[in-house]
């Protein structure tokens, strides 16, 4: 059993992706690193198919909306290699009003629901992926609940009226 | 002739007579106690107030004891429907097709705040809806968050009041005008 550090997994991502590796840092213990999009599957599938890194497990993936950034929407994904129990967090941004990324269901099939989780909440959309619509909120709603344009309240309820709740 | 009123518990009237008694009743008073002494509850529960209807099925509070005997799993088989939790749009016509499904005569108990009006909590989001009742007629609504057991075999009862009397939704629609 190998001993991954932080160190390590940055010196290969660097030397195998150079400057699509924006940067990494140490979040809370947990190694986190910003990736170019258009080469974030490339390093997912580096970190994947590495003998030594063998991140064979994928967590968890979420969108993200940060407004007052310039690239506003983007991915997390979190890795996991079960037998050195080192752990990976890759972030990318992107500046598109549309954005769409590809979809890493080829590599684990778990990612199927969680992509469509982003795409139901977030609106982003997956290249490849088999099935690409809602997964929790009804098919008939309109807008992407988890931006945080979306109002926190439902804006179409007249019987509970403000004043009745003390606000 | 002695006459005597029976029990509140059976509908009717018995007339004594040598060698024994002749009870004289309405068909119906005799229907809605039948009925209401065996109500089958359906097993739906959509969040916490389904724990607590869990913990009235099960032997601490055991609402068999009042004729809510079985929780059956299929609406075929139900004769009510204890909404016991919040219901998001996704859910709603699932809880519509369910009550479809169910025979007659239905009955409908709103469990819960989240079953009344959408919740404590929740009530104002998007995904929510804001009452079961706008999904189908309720029968009895509960107060709580989520609320006591005791609370939920007084809504019971208080049906099966409701039944007896004659006064459901379906009872007094299907009432000749005077």
């Amino acid at each position: 059993m190998s001993n991954i550090t932080a160190e390590l997994a940055i010196e290969k991502l660097n030397n195998q992706f150079g400057d699509q590796i924006i940067s990494s840092e140490m979040l809370y213990d947990f190694l986190t690193v910003t990736v170019a999009r258009k080469s974030v599957k490339d390093v997912i599938k580096f970190l994947h198919d590495d003998a030594e890194l063998n991140c064979h497990f994928l967590t968890t993936m979420c969108g993200l909306h940060y407004p007052d950034q310039a690239e506003q929407f983007g991915m997390m994904y979190q890795l996991h290699n079960m037998v050195a129990n080192f752990r990976i967090r890759i972030k990318t941004f992107t500046s598109d009003a549309e954005p769409a990324f590809e979809t890493l269901t080829d590599i684990w099939p778990s990612a199927n629901w969680m992509e469509r989780e982003a795409y139901d909440f977030f609106g982003f959309r997956f290249h490849g992926h088999p099935k690409m619509k809602r997964i929790l909120n009804m098919d008939s709603l309109e807008g992407w609940p988890l931006r945080k344009e979306f109002p926190l309240e439902d804006p179409f309820r007249a019987d509970k009226d403000d004043k009745m709740f003390g606000r | 002739m002695d006459i005597k009123t029976t029990p509140t518990t059976f509908p009717g009237t018995i007339h004594e007579v040598p060698g024994g008694g002749i009870v004289t009743s309405k068909l119906d008073d005799v229907i809605n106690w039948a009925r209401s002494n065996s109500l089958w509850p359906l097993t739906f529960a959509t969040s916490c107030c389904g724990i607590e209807m869990m913990s009235v099925a099960g032997a601490k509070y055991d609402f068999s004891r009042f004729g809510f005997e079985v929780a059956r799993a299929t609406p075929r088989q139900a004769d009510v429907i204890i909404i016991a939790g919040t219901i998001v749009n996704k859910m709603a016509p699932v809880l519509k097709r369910l009550y479809d499904q169910m025979a007659d005569p239905k009955y409908v108990v709103a469990m819960g705040a989240c079953a009344i009006s959408g919740g404590p909590f929740f009530y104002n989001t998007y995904s929510v809806v804001k009452g079961a009742d706008h999904v189908i007629p309720v029968d009895v609504y509960i107060p709580g968050c989520p609320p006591r057991p005791e609370a939920l075999l007084h809504a019971l009862m208080a049906l099966q009041e409701k039944i007896k009397s004659g006064q459901t939704r379906e009872q007094i629609r299907e009432q000749k005008p005077l």
